[in-house]
């Protein structure tokens, strides 16, 4: 895998005096893969997703009616033969067969039309259904910010968005079928029981009673179930994920043994809860059965002494015993969708616990949102100014205290000072990775809140360490900065970084696959791919987060080269803790403790005696020897 | 990445699916008895009508109430014993089913672990967990429903045609007639169902992927603001997936409309031809009514064969997906040379030497050069050798060669004389520690994180030592300290706590050979310059070989060798070589940097 978890910036700073606690672990719904669901999501994400296709869960309803029709038809037809064809025949008059003969044939094609329209129809809806489903699953999770995903993990969002909508998609590739055909034959059959005989119809419709009571409670039971089995299956999802993408630790320490050990723990969790599951549906099955059964009993014990003594029709008792045994047929399918049903509802809910996660950092209603002012000069840069900004994380911790800051267009600004000092925050506040707590964020006069996505990154774009390559070519992850670069853009960003060379080497150039073969592409060359993304972008401002630390020296000067001409004119944040960048800055802040502690030109600072200057000589010496 | 691909192969569903027997045996007697219950319940739901017809015949039309009693007696037993039959068939198969499904799952990721890292460079994680979850699903509910009805409807039809053929020959004929084109349109429509399950199945692990780098690339994805080709990436996938899944229902309802057709037509053939019989007196009616009710009763058996042979075929393709990946070389194929060998205790410190190495990657081009050419190079016992060269020539690729993360292609490599491909894995791995460029920490405690490269004795005293090492003291003031969990589901920590406490992981198990891939370049000055104070104490007697981008990092190195083009090219001091070498003069300064330049010709 060239992808890798594990690089990734933190929302919250350990080293960070003052320190927030982290809520205590079992306190946290993100442990627990348990986000709370508002009251009423649920059924609401159900309705929503049905009801636009309202129409078509009708065409499919009516299309098994139909059929059910058609197929109910052939007794009647097996009586018209017996009772009149017969008859006929014997005094030479072949009409009532040939209507027999015609009317089965034409019972015979139409049913097997109607059972293929009705399966193309709810495959339809349920097809589209998920598509949305899944749809709004990923652009939800899109939107969410990153620290959102710095805790819920990769795992449990492929969870969400494979073994979850799975479980709806069985509800709806079953489930429905299921349901029409149990609610048509029990509505049909109480009628025509009732019809018959109201005592012995009023008897049947009594059991219904213990059915209800019965399904009540093993939906209580099961869904509780339901839901722990999909945690469960969520963690052994994170750790088969965790453990994949970690592979080459996992075996440089030897984890193979210890992994086995954790993983069969959470494995066999789920097995527990699944052979749960099971056990409660058989549990049902009895309890349903013998309700159905010891009903027929009863009904036939009352009906045949009201017929011995008397008081109701044999013809009446034999239809009501034979449609009885009917009614109750559909229970195990009832049950097949209740399963369904209560494992689907389980995963709904947690899908709608994850869609129910407001973005923290929402995107501007488009009818609100702003646009930049048209650029004064003839040069990409724009101003930025942190005005009484103060940012502290939810739990309270302060990381920056109030500040204001201004960053006139064009200025290459490098920001230094020890792990933990907040440079890294406030690069992500400038990107709008996060919000401030206080104050604004203004790109030349305008809030980064009031911009749209695709001005917001056109605007500022962050380069991170972290140098993740997506599936596909080179080309297309250096496209990333810009989707619709021609091949000569994407190259000609390549070699303005250096790159060009070693992506030329690879065994298809420009369009080798990341993941296959020969596609093996260093730490290095990775920075220098994502350096060649943001240079394809064009930002107004670009925000460069120890974006070279894994290049070696001369892979370091080239790309500092390549800035010298590139970021000439446009705003530029440097982070890094190789002070090399210094070179290019125009000007120099070190934070310490989330404060700007020096403010100057590189020049003056080094001349001083601040810390600035001390932490230069202490590099200079570590550079050359 | 070999997927989408749905290889139409020539492939037997019944020779896939047998596969599954080691996993299916040791629960065979429950599956079974499940069987047999389930037939013996089908078969107690077939004595109702009789008893039903007994009582209207017999005790109510006698007017007999103490039969009545009996037969009302009878159904409710037959009932009860129905009802149980059906729980007791669940409760049969419920522990044994999931336990099938978790033991597939815990072989899976158990062979997983141990495939070669190409392996795993080649396989988007997806794709494996896909078949870790929804494909081993869809095989417990094969053994769970398809597998037993199919047996057991089988039989029902079987027993019902014997039984057609016995009341009435020419009808029973009649009825048989749609057997040949059924059999031939199923087998037709089932091989493309298979071919279309393959498909989709394989298209969910391609969605997976895209899910999942979707989130590991997040902060790429929101800092080009690009979620919305990302989102559209997803919709075109999602789409292709839902046409191969429409494509999949119309084939599925192709195969319902022949199953529901053709019987039909046979019945209404045989009501004609039953009809004229009885006119012509050649048959009674009470064996017409019979026949037919018989013909009816066998239609859900026979239409249900439909789509549990769909079934079927998707849980074949779940299978062969399956053992794709269980069929993939496990990394210890070399275990027979390791026992041949043995540790041979030859007690000579020879430090750790390549003899003429060489390596490819294994799924390189033919004739594509190898990424490491005859490689000689000799680390004395307790000597720090630093590896440098440019970007990309190689250096990781080299260490991963010592714990043998990548198997040699050519030459060999000795650790105090002894052959690492004649040693037992696990021993090697004690022996050579490790620290990645990028430091990936598991979902476990800080302090676990770091005793993992230890022996389990070690205790509080070497991680604190250990954590001395690395400057990460910082763990020590966490919310729970060293307890505080990490990695995927816990604190996320910066990248320089991270190398830190993956350094720390490194050193702990005071390990004889130590190989570090450039195991600072997270830190910033200060504490780099702590860390290698910290660090010098350990190399003093250690075998290491550090892969160095910079000079301070090679300041730990007693001597250098330069990796270029895949060869080493020169072995020296630090000064030696930064005097006599161009490349490493180059590498070590930056040519266009002045005051660097200056200094390094002092």
């Amino acid at each position: 895998m060239t992808s890798s978890t594990s690089v990734r910036e933190k929302p919250l700073d350990p080293e960070e005096p003052g320190l927030p606690e982290e809520p205590a672990a079992h306190e946290d719904p993100f442990d627990k893969d348990d986000l709370p669901t508002p009251p009423g999501a649920t059924p609401a994400l159900l309705r929503s997703l049905l009801s636009p296709l309202r129409g078509r869960v009708v065409l499919a309803a009516v299309l098994l009616l139909l059929q059910q029709a058609a197929v109910q038809a052939g007794p009647l037809l097996v009586a018209y033969a017996i009772d009149s064809g017969v008859p006929a025949v014997r005094a030479d008059d072949h009409g009532p067969l040939i209507a027999v003969a015609v009317g089965y044939l034409l019972c015979a094609a139409s049913s097997g039309a109607l059972q293929y329209a009705f399966i193309v129809a709810s495959a339809r809806v349920s097809q589209d259904v998920l598509l949305d489903l899944r749809g709004r699953i990923f652009r939800h999770a899109q939107a969410l910010s990153v620290d959102f995903h710095e805790r819920y993990t990769s795992g449990r969002l492929i969870s969400r968005s494979t073994t979850d909508v799975e479980s709806l998609r069985e509800l709806l590739d079953e489930g429905l079928q299921e349901l029409i055909t149990v609610l048509l034959s029990f509505v049909y059959i109480s009628a025509m029981l009732l019809w018959l005989d109201l005592g012995l119809g009023a008897v049947a419709v009594a059991s219904f009673v213990p059915l209800y009571l019965l399904v009540r409670l093993y939906q209580r039971r099961a869904g509780a179930l339901f839901r722990e089995r999909s945690t469960a299956i969520a963690a052994v999802i994170v750790k088969f994920a965790e453990t994949m993408n970690g592979i080459r630790p996992v075996r440089a320490f030897r984890r193979e043994r210890a992994n086995d050990a954790r993983f069969a723990e959470l494995n066999q969790r789920h097995e527990r809860t699944n052979g749960d599951a099971m056990l409660e549906m058989a549990r049902y099955v009895v309890g349903s059965r013998l309700v159905a059964n010891i009903a027929v009993a009863g009904i036939v014990l009352w009906g045949a002494q009201r017929v011995a003594d008397g008081g109701l029709a044999l013809g009446v008792l034999a239809a009501a015993v034979l449609y009885l045994r009917r009614l109750y047929d559909p229970i195990d399918r009832l049950g097949m969708f209740l399963n369904s049903y209560q494992s689907a509802a389980a995963s709904l809910e947690k899908i709608a616990g994850l869609l129910a996660q407001v973005p923290a950092v929402p995107e501007p209603d488009p009818s609100a949102a702003r646009a930049l002012p048209a650029p004064e000069s003839e040069h990409p840069g724009r101003e930025v100014r942190f005005d009484g900004v103060r940012f502290a994380y939810r739990t309270g911790g302060e990381v920056l205290p109030r500040f204001d800051l201004t960053l006139p267009a064009g200025q290459t600004v490098a920001v230094v000072g020890s792990t933990g000092a907040g440079k890294s925050t406030l690069a992500k506040l400038l990107a709008r990775f996060y919000d401030p707590t206080e104050g604004r964020v203004l790109l030349d006069g305008v809030d980064l809140r009031e911009l749209a996505g695709a001005e917001l990154r056109r605007g500022v774009v962050m380069v991170t360490q972290e140098a993740f390559l997506f599936s596909g070519t080179v080309a297309e992850n250096i496209a990333i900065g810009r989707p619709d670069a021609t091949r000569e853009d994407v190259e000609r960003a390549a070699k303005a970084i250096g790159a060009h060379d070693f992506i030329a080497s690879l065994p298809d150039g420009y369009d080798t696959d990341v993941r296959k073969r020969g596609g093996r592409i260093s730490a290095g060359q990775r920075q220098l791919v994502a350096f060649a993304r943001a240079l394809l972008a064009d930002p107004a401002v670009l925000i460069l987060d120890e974006a070279t630390s894994s290049l070696d020296i001369p892979g370091e000067r080239a790309v500092q080269r390549a800035m010298h001409t590139v970021l000439r004119g446009r705003t530029a944040v440097v982070i890094a803790h190789r002070l090399s960048t210094v070179e290019i800055a125009d000007r120099v802040l070190v934070m310490e403790h989330g404060r700007i502690v020096e403010d100057g030109s590189p020049g003056d600072l080094i001349a001083g005696d601040g810390s600035f200057a001390s932490l230069h000589r202490a590099w200079r010496d570590s550079v050359v020897s | 990445m070999p997927n989408s691909d749905a290889s139409a192969k020539d492939r037997s569903t019944i020779r896939t699916l047998l596969r599954l027997w080691p996993y299916v045996r040791p629960v065979r007697t429950r599956l079974g008895a499940a069987a047999v219950v389930a037939i013996i319940a089908s078969c107690t739901g077939l004595v109702f009508p009789l008893v039903l017809k007994w009582m209207v015949d017999g005790p109510v039309a006698d007017r007999d109430v103490a039969g009545v009693w009996f037969g009302a007696l009878l159904l409710l037993l037959l009932g009860v014993a129905e009802a149980l039959l059906f729980g007791l068939r669940r409760w049969l198969v419920a522990r044994p089913l999931a336990s099938v499904e978790a033991s597939m799952r815990a072989d899976l990721f158990r062979h997983l672990q141990r495939l070669p890292v190409a392996f795993h460079d080649r396989w988007a994680s997806g794709q494996l967990l896909s078949r870790g979850t929804t494909d081993l699903m869809l095989l417990r509910m094969f053994l769970a429903f398809p597998m037993t009805f199919l047996l057991v409807n089988s039989v029902t039809i079987v027993v019902g045609v014997i039984i057609l053929l016995g009341q009435d020959f020419t009808l029973g004929l009649v009825l048989l007639a749609p057997v040949v084109p059924m059999v031939i349109a199923c087998a037709y429509y089932e091989g493309r169902y298979a071919t279309a399950a393959r498909r989709a199945q394989d298209q969910v692990g391609d969605l997976t992927t895209v899910v999942e780098e979707s989130v590991l690339g997040i902060r790429i994805i929101k800092g080009f603001g690009r979620h919305r080709s990302q989102a559209r990436a997803f919709r075109e996938l999602s789409h292709t997936l839902r046409g191969t899944e429409l494509a999949k229902a119309r084939i599925l309802a192709a195969i319902w409309a022949v199953i529901v057709t053709l019987p039909e037509t046979a019945i209404g053939a045989a009501l004609v031809l039953g009809t004229v019989r009885v006119a012509d007196g050649g048959l009674s009616a009470g064996t017409l009514v019979a026949f037919l009710s018989t013909a009816l009763a066998l239609r859900w058996p026979v239409e249900s064969i439909g789509f549990l042979l769909a079934m079927t075929q998707e849980s074949a393709t779940a299978t062969e997906r399956y053992f794709e990946v269980m069929d993939a070389e496990p990394e210890d194929g070399a275990v027979a040379a390791a026992t041949a060998g043995g540790p041979a205790d030859s007690g000579a410190e020879d430090g750790l030497r390549f003899h003429g190495v060489e390596f490819r990657y294994p799924d390189a081009p033919p004739g594509a050069p190898p990424v490491l050419d005859r490689i000689d190079l000799h680390i004395r016992p307790g000597e720090t050798m630093a590896l440098v060269g440019a970007t990309g020539s190689g250096k990781t690729t080299l260490t991963a060669l010592v714990p043998r993360l990548h198997e040699v292609t050519g030459g060999r490599i000795t650790l105090d004389g002894e052959d690492i491909a004649a040693m037992d894995r696990d021993r090697l791995r004690t022996l050579v520690a490790v620290a990645f460029e990028e430091p990936t920490l598991f979902s476990a405690s800080v302090g676990e994180n770091v005793l993992m490269g230890a022996v389990d004795s070690a205790g509080d005293a070497d991680l604190a030592r250990a954590l001395d090492v690395a400057q990460a003291g910082f763990a020590h003031a966490l919310p729970q300290g060293t307890g505080t969990q990490v990695g995927e589901q816990g604190l996320s920590l910066s990248g320089g706590q991270r190398q830190r406490l993956a350094l720390a992981r490194a050193v702990v198990g005071r390990p004889r050979f130590l190989v570090l891939d450039d195991p600072l370049s997270a830190l910033d000055v200060h504490t780099e310059a702590l860390v290698e104070a910290a660090l010098r104490r350990v190399l003093a007697d250690t075998t290491a070989l550090i892969v160095a981008h910079r000079p301070s990092t090679v300041q730990l190195a007693d001597r250098v060798a330069l990796l270029s083009g895949g060869r080493v090219t020169a072995v020296g001091t630090h000064q030696e070589l930064l005097r006599d070498n161009a490349e490493y003069a180059w590498l070590m300064s930056g040519a266009d940097m002045p005051h660097a330049a200056e200094e390094a010709a002092r």
